[in-house]
């Protein structure tokens, strides 16, 4: 790469590493020149546009397929369409598509312009000028004033805060809306903008696309200090809440991390689609056979007329002796070869038969589909604004069979906005009386004021506590509670945003407003404050607390940031009187173990955990707290190996997590707190709707075993009459006695069955071959209740159904662990929530509320099941009823594909008289109403067991079509038997009839005829006259005037009558028997519908 | 592809849809929320059986009136490729019709059974020849038949588009084969008029073929294919070529040669004078001459009266068996206890 002995640098990783000297962009771009802000992303220009999007366009088969077929026809022995003809399906596809990306790209190139000639001020000559963004180059230093977008990645310098604090908005980046901190190094901040002062050099990694992760060390004025992740401002973000911040371009236009991110997910098939794709090669098959009955009736015709051809004024196969090349053979080949010419040319004629335009339909109807979804306002989310987001367009009707539904917790089936409920303080239970009781204590001078757009503020005191709080400072309990609260109010990564300008004098701090990554954290920020530890000021460097009335600054000397290794954060404080103490929260089970060991300590842990059992059997989040004094060896030894590892480039998070453990061992237990997820609404319907509906709920969570079952009863996913059977297992041989032991329990009892088993277990039973004895245990019970999983873990649960079934699974979940599952599964659904958009962006689809799921199963996933089931059979009906008619006429043309249409109305079939309805259909038809779907969510099983899309329903419309198209044929050809009937005559009668008859078969199955739906069936028979009345109306064609002799003639108009009554009759029959005698679910309810209907409509009395 | 709603939505339960001014908002909200006004067909029994009857209610008249109309068609119809060959060629046809100096002329004696009334149509149809093969029906130039000898891509038109390095107006292997037999008829000793004038489609008459396009080169080879053209003629007037030229749809077919304008009584014995001139021998091609009158439906074709009645009896057949099943075992309309969920429960 770049400067690898670079005269001061050359440390180990400095090949790895970008250099960027600080307002020196001459040098930073002297080796290496490094990528300008101008941002590219338009595909085209208008050169490249034509070669560039035919390459991409014919990435698809079904181009291919089309070009190929064009590509056939233009050998001259097999030309059976004339030469524009046969291009013109291709072409117009073609050309629909580069209309539509040349458009596409015409905005990317507006918008690139805009974005790229945008003007900031960048340092130049002494002073900051304005320059525009596509000529800012890395290494200028460049400021931003307050909410303005940011113009590249920057390393920030300064900025208006004398703290170096600068907020900043990441929405457009990962959708979260709440304002993050960036500092600026308190070395940096104080710097002069006004000269040529600044200079320095920044080594910082790659470019990346890790929106998370920030790696690099500056050096300035020999001093060498750390750069992470909070010293970085990114492209795509806004600056808010800060006059200006001034900061340094290390990475610019594409290689920032907002453009090295905007990357598609890999698209998913649809279960129909590949259902569908088997189907077609059925009708490859047939088309096969058609095509080599075509060829061997001609070879043999040939051999019967071999001594004849020559002759046959119908043949002839040779030039006349005198004429251009006497004697000649003519456009033949020798008997193999007209053979073999016969099956190409045949495969042109019968091209029609893989339906490759249905590919295309489907994407348009699936387009129009989700163009629904996304409108229907029962999945508009009021309180977050939120519709509901089709991210994939190719699984729609995926979500009409759904069988599992792999839902995670916190965040799903609850709201994620966290409220405190319950602590634990040295050993002593506070708020254990009902709730309510703890609310009707006068407080309120206390409790802030509930505010409407802070819900975290509503934290109701416990009296005993606020008691125990005003005591003074003596004692261990005393002590003990005091520094609980300075966890809760220090130990997290929480902002304070000051919403009144001076209302750090104003002493209330009412206008307080919390902001921060985790919920838990603000709720728990909240709580603080409601008992009078109020958190009103955060920097790089302090935090400044509220205690009662007195201002109290403390010194952050580290923090060691949550992992999910450790469990647990805690921070390093230094406190006005130079003590210093480290503050850990975390999960029990990563504190209770390194707790210090101690007689009374024993008790006091003992109780705590007695409390942490209690409050998560009711369904509370538990954290615990702990806190240790720094003595100052220990202080000294943590400072040198933070040092250390802030600094590093490589391994960094491995040497913090070391410093961590390091000062997080013989903690003091200060106490537990317990937290309040809330159910989201309407969580316990839909789990009951989806259930009667067949659909299994199996939720996946990271809480503990306790926690997540108390929820799983609150939202009526477990009953109490449930059988429970629990599979905690420690070890794998444990783990292979539990799973057969359960499954013999299972026997024994009647009714229904939950399972709930721990990721401990799962590691075990996932990682070894005990995969399938759990899965048949899981698919016995009813409900499986999976508790503390990892990420991968939940995908391997996901895996575990997919890949040993043939059901179809959904996962649905907010957060970013929720991803893998979400990837794994055949339908992903994003919660939009509180935890940030990485499941969002992961996701098929995303809507706001879990209740909506009800909505989009049952209703637009049974729509979208049953209109996209038809749409295929009718399509593979409409192309092959076409396809058979002509076969029949060939095999009465002396095996010679001969057309009775014209090329024209051939290529116009497919892609102007018929597709519109099929379209509108797919789009808009509807067998029942939403209010029918959600009354009887049975009727969601008619996609359990493929009612819409079948082998058998494709076998009988196939003999349908063949007795359909027979009729086609032989009415007319019995009709005009011996008469003066010519060709074109012929094919304008088949012509019209066939797009007659197809139309009415659709009409026939039309369940919801809207305005719509009418247009477009008798506008397409409208149309496909005009269009015949056009194409006799050019003297050229050979065809010309026919369609004006033909309707003079009563016979014309009686054999179009006979042949769609005759075709439909068999059709019309079954469905009429069927409707009447075996009636499906789908059938009675939608009379009961009805019938509710008019009841309404008539009144009550008329119909009973 | 991404269709993202995005964050911004019209608020649209506050619509008042009572208020005129909101009509539109009120299609879009019905459209968006799919709840379009719409009709909802039910295949109730009552319209099943309805639809039946109707169906055999309209179809059995049409098909009595088509059968009556097809049937009220008389026609003579006489093969003639076969006798009209001398006892001396009859083991070699082939030689009889390739020879030029063999005579052609052939006499038949049609007996007509029923009166027939004018006009009398005069077609000849052939057998087993396939006018509708690729080869043959491709092989024509549309263009040269409107602008002839100015227009020369006749590349279509081979192997028949060059003889002596001269083109071929008109070009192409279906003029070339040209039907030419000539019919001519008499009653008694008194000559039938025939009139062979506005037997093509008007429509090809005008525009198709040109009036200023003469034939020329054409039959000059020395493989002759079928009939000669005068060549003082327009090939828009020439209009057994214009009549041949619209390729029959199936290898049985009749065309056009003429009408007589003359009823024929009962008893009569119409003698035909006909030059058996055109070779059907060679690929066993059969030649029939037809006098035909005709109907508002067309010729004597009784498939479509009969297949109206068939289908029409057959519905009538259907709807009784299907309220026949309907009254032994009816099923309530709309019933949802009878839906598969709650079946169930009843039985339990």
């Amino acid at each position: 790469m770049q400067l690898n002995n670079h005269n001061t640098h050359n440390g180990p990783a400095s090949h790895n590493s970008r250099l960027v000297y600080i307002n020196n962009p001459q040098r930073t771009n002297e080796e290496y020149e490094f990528t300008g802000n101008k941002i590219t992303t338009s595909k085209y220009t208008i050169f490249s546009f034509l070669p560039k999007n035919l390459f991409i366009q014919f990435h698809r088969v079904a181009y291919v397929y089309f070009l190929v077929i064009a590509a056939l026809n233009q050998l001259p022995p097999l030309a059976v369409f004339g030469r524009t003809v046969s291009l013109f399906p291709l072409l117009f596809v073609l050309t629909v598509t580069a209309i539509k990306d040349g458009y596409e790209d015409w905005r990317r190139h507006r918008s690139d312009r805009n974005e790229n000639n945008k003007e900031s001020p960048v340092f130049q000559i002494g002073k900051f000028r304005p320059k525009r963004w596509k000529d800012i180059q890395v290494g200028e230093v460049v400021k931003v004033c307050a909410d303005e977008a940011i113009p590249c990645d920057m390393v920030l310098l300064g900025t208006s805060d004398p703290s170096g604090v600068a907020y900043i908005q990441t929405m457009n980046l990962d959708g979260e809306s709440n304002l993050k901190t960036r500092y600026a190094r308190q070395e940096t901040c104080f710097m002069p903008f006004d000269g040529d002062l600044i200079s320095g050099v920044i080594r910082c990694e790659q470019p990346n696309r890790n929106i998370y992760e920030f790696t690099a060390t500056m050096e300035m004025n020999a001093q060498k200090m750390s750069l992470s992740q909070s010293n970085i401002i990114l492209r795509g973000c806004q600056v808010k809440n800060t006059e200006w911040v001034v900061g340094v371009v290390v990475y610019a236009g594409q290689e920032t991390k907002a453009m090295l991110n905007s990357a598609v997910s890999p698209s998913k098939r649809s279960k129909l689609e590949q259902q569908m794709n088997k189907e077609t090669i059925w009708l490859s098959v047939f088309l096969f056979v058609l095509c080599l009955v075509v060829a061997i009736g001609m070879c043999l015709w040939l051999i019967r007329h071999e001594q004849q051809i020559d002759t046959l004024p119908y043949y002839r196969k040779s030039y006349s002796i005198k004429g251009k090349f006497p004697g000649k053979p003519y456009k033949y080949y020798g008997i193999p070869m007209e053979t073999f010419f016969a099956f190409l040319s045949s495969i042109i004629v019968f091209q029609i038969m893989i339906p490759i335009s249905l590919y295309i339909t489907m994407e348009l109807v699936r387009l129009g589909q989700s163009y629904f979804m996304i409108e229907d306002k029962h999945m508009y989310d009021s309180s977050t604004n939120s519709r509901f987001q089709c991210r994939s367009l190719n699984i729609n009707e995926d979500l009409g069979q759904i069988r599992y539904v792999f839902s995670d917790k916190t965040g799903t089936l609850t709201e994620n906005k966290m409220e405190f409920r319950k602590a634990s303080v040295f050993g002593k239970n506070y708020c254990n009386s009902s709730m309510v009781a703890c609310a009707t204590q006068d407080n309120a001078e206390i409790t802030e004021p509930a505010k409407g757009k802070n819900p975290k503020s509503d934290v109701i005191v416990d009296p005993g506590l606020m008691g125990l709080l005003h005591k003074e400072i003596d004692g261990d309990e005393r002590i003990a509670a005091h520094e609980f609260f300075l966890t809760l109010a220090a130990c997290n990564t929480v902002i304070p945003i000051n919403n009144q300008t001076n209302s750090i004098e104003t002493e209330l701090h009412q206008d307080l407003d919390y902001q921060g990554e985790s919920p838990d954290e603000q709720a728990l920020v909240a709580a603080a404050r409601a008992y009078g530890y109020i958190l009103f000021e955060r920097t790089s460097g302090h935090i400044a607390l509220d205690v009662n009335g007195k201002k109290l600054r403390l010194d952050v000397l580290g923090l060691h940031e949550f992992d999910s290794v450790r469990k647990r954060m805690s921070v390093v404080i230094r406190f006005p009187d130079n003590n210093v103490k480290v503050l850990v929260k975390g999960a029990d089970t990563s504190i209770l173990t390194i707790l210090r060991k101690g007689h009374d300590n024993d008790n006091i842990t003992l109780a705590t955990h007695h409390h942490l059992t209690e409050y998560s059997s009711l369904g509370l989040r538990t954290l615990v707290l702990a806190a240790k004094d720094l003595t100052n060896e220990e202080l000294e030894k943590w400072q040198l190996m933070y040092e250390d590892a802030t600094t590093s480039l490589a391994d960094r998070s491995l040497k913090l997590r070391e410093t961590a453990l390091f000062v997080e061992s013989n903690l003091r237990l200060l106490g537990a707190t317990g937290i309040e997820d809330k159910l989201q609404e309407g969580v316990p319907e839909t789990i009951e709707c989806l259930r009667q509906a067949g659909v299994k709920v199996w939720v996946l969570t990271g809480d503990k075993q306790e926690t997540a079952i108390s929820i799983a009863l609150s939202c009526k996913l477990l009953t109490p009459d449930m059988h429970q059977i629990i599979i905690n297992g420690t070890s794998e041989s444990e783990c292979k006695t539990l799973l057969p032991e359960a499954k013999t329990e299972i026997l024994t009892v009647d009714g229904s069955v939950a399972l709930i088993i721990d990721g401990n277990s799962l590691v075990y039973i996932l990682e070894r071959d005990l995969e399938s004895e759990l899965f048949e245990l899981a698919t016995s019970c009813s409900v499986v209740l999976c508790c503390r999983v990892a990420p991968l873990q939940k995908a391997g649960i996901v895996d575990l159904i997919k890949s040993r079934t043939d059901d179809m699974t959904l996962a649905i979940g907010d957060g970013a662990n929720d991803v893998s599952m979400i990837q794994m599964a055949d339908v992903g659904v994003g919660i939009c929530g509180q935890e940030g958009r990485q499941a969002v962006m992961a996701s098929d689809f995303a809507m706001g509320q879990f209740r909506f799921l009800r909505r989009l199963l049952l209703v637009h996933g049974h729509w979208n099941y049953q209109r996209m089931g038809y749409l295929v059979l009718y399509n593979f009906y409409r192309n092959a009823v076409f396809v058979f008619m002509l076969f029949w006429y060939i095999l009465c043309a002396a095996f010679s594909t001969t057309s009775a249409l014209t090329d024209w109305s051939s290529v116009f079939y497919s892609v102007i008289y018929t597709s519109l309805p099929t379209i509108i259909v797919g789009i808009l038809d509807k067998d029942l109403s939403h209010k029918t779907l959600l009354k009887y969510p049975k009727l969601y099983e008619a996609g359990h067991r493929h009612e819409s899309y079948n082998s058998f329903l494709f076998w009988i419309m196939m003999a349908d079509t063949i007795w359909q198209s027979l009729v086609l044929f032989c009415v007319p050809r019995f009709v005009y038997k011996e008469s003066t009937i010519d060709i074109w005559s012929m094919g304008s009668l088949w012509t019209v009839a066939v797009v007659i008859l197809v139309n009415i078969h659709l009409a026939m199955d039309v369940q919801r005829w809207v305005v719509y739906t009418h247009a477009s069936i008798w506008g397409s028979v409208a149309l496909t006259f005009a269009c015949v009345v056009v194409l006799d109306s050019i003297p050229v064609f050979p065809n010309y005037g026919t369609i004006y002799e033909l309707a003079k003639q009563p016979t014309y108009w009686l054999s179009i009558l006979l042949i769609i009554v005759a075709a439909l009759l068999p059709r019309f029959i079954t469905k009429s028997l069927h409707r009447m005698f075996w009636a499906s679910d789908i059938q009675i309810a939608r009379e009961a519908e009805i019938l509710r209907k008019k009841r309404l409509f008539y009144g009550p009395w008329k119909w009973r | 592809m991404d269709v993202d709603g995005g964050g911004m939505s019209t608020d649209i339960n506050n619509i008042n849809i009572n208020h005129p001014l909101h009509a539109r908002s009120k299609a879009i909200h019905q459209f968006t929320q799919q709840t379009l006004p719409a009709c909802k067909p039910v295949l109730t029994p009552a319209w099943v059986i309805g639809t039946f009857f109707l169906m055999g209610v309209v179809f059995i008249p049409v098909g009595l009136i088509s059968l009556h109309a097809s049937q009220s068609v008389n026609e003579i119809v006489d093969r003639y490729d076969i006798d009209c060959v001398p006892d001396t060629f009859k083991s070699n046809k082939i030689a009889y019709i390739k020879n030029a100096s063999t005579p052609k002329s052939c006499h038949r004696y049609l007996k007509v059974d029923k009166p027939m009334k004018a006009p009398i149509y005069i077609y000849y149809q052939l057998d087993n020849f396939y006018q509708n093969h690729r080869r043959y029906v491709k092989s024509r130039s549309e263009d040269q038949l409107l602008h002839g000898l100015r227009y020369n891509k006749t590349s279509s038109c081979e192997p028949q588009a060059f003889e002596n390095g001269l083109p071929i107006v008109p070009c192409g292997l279906v003029a070339w084969s040209l039907f030419n037999d000539t019919y001519s008829f008499s009653r008694g000793t008194k000559k039938l008029k025939v009139e062979r004038k506005n037997i093509a489609w008007k429509s090809d008459r005008n525009h198709k073929f040109g009036t200023q396009v003469y034939p020329f080169n054409f039959q000059n080879g020395s493989f002759i294919g079928g009939g000669k053209l005068d060549k003082t003629i327009p090939l828009s007037e020439q209009e057994d070529l214009i009549v041949w030229m619209r390729t029959a749809a199936f290898p049985s077919f009749r065309k056009l040669y003429g009408r007589i304008e003359e009823d024929l009584e009962e008893g009569d014995i119409v003698v035909v004078r006909l030059m058996n001139n055109y070779n059907t021998y060679s690929f066993g091609g059969t030649k029939m001459l037809v006098l035909s009158t005709s109907s508002w439906l067309g010729g004597n074709n009784s498939f479509l009266g009969v297949a109206y009645i068939f289908v029409g009896s057959s519905s009538i057949l259907i709807a009784l068996i299907f309220l026949l099943l309907h009254v032994k075992n009816p099923r309530p309309y709309g019933d949802t206890t009878y839906l598969s969920g709650n079946r169930k429960d009843i039985s339990s």
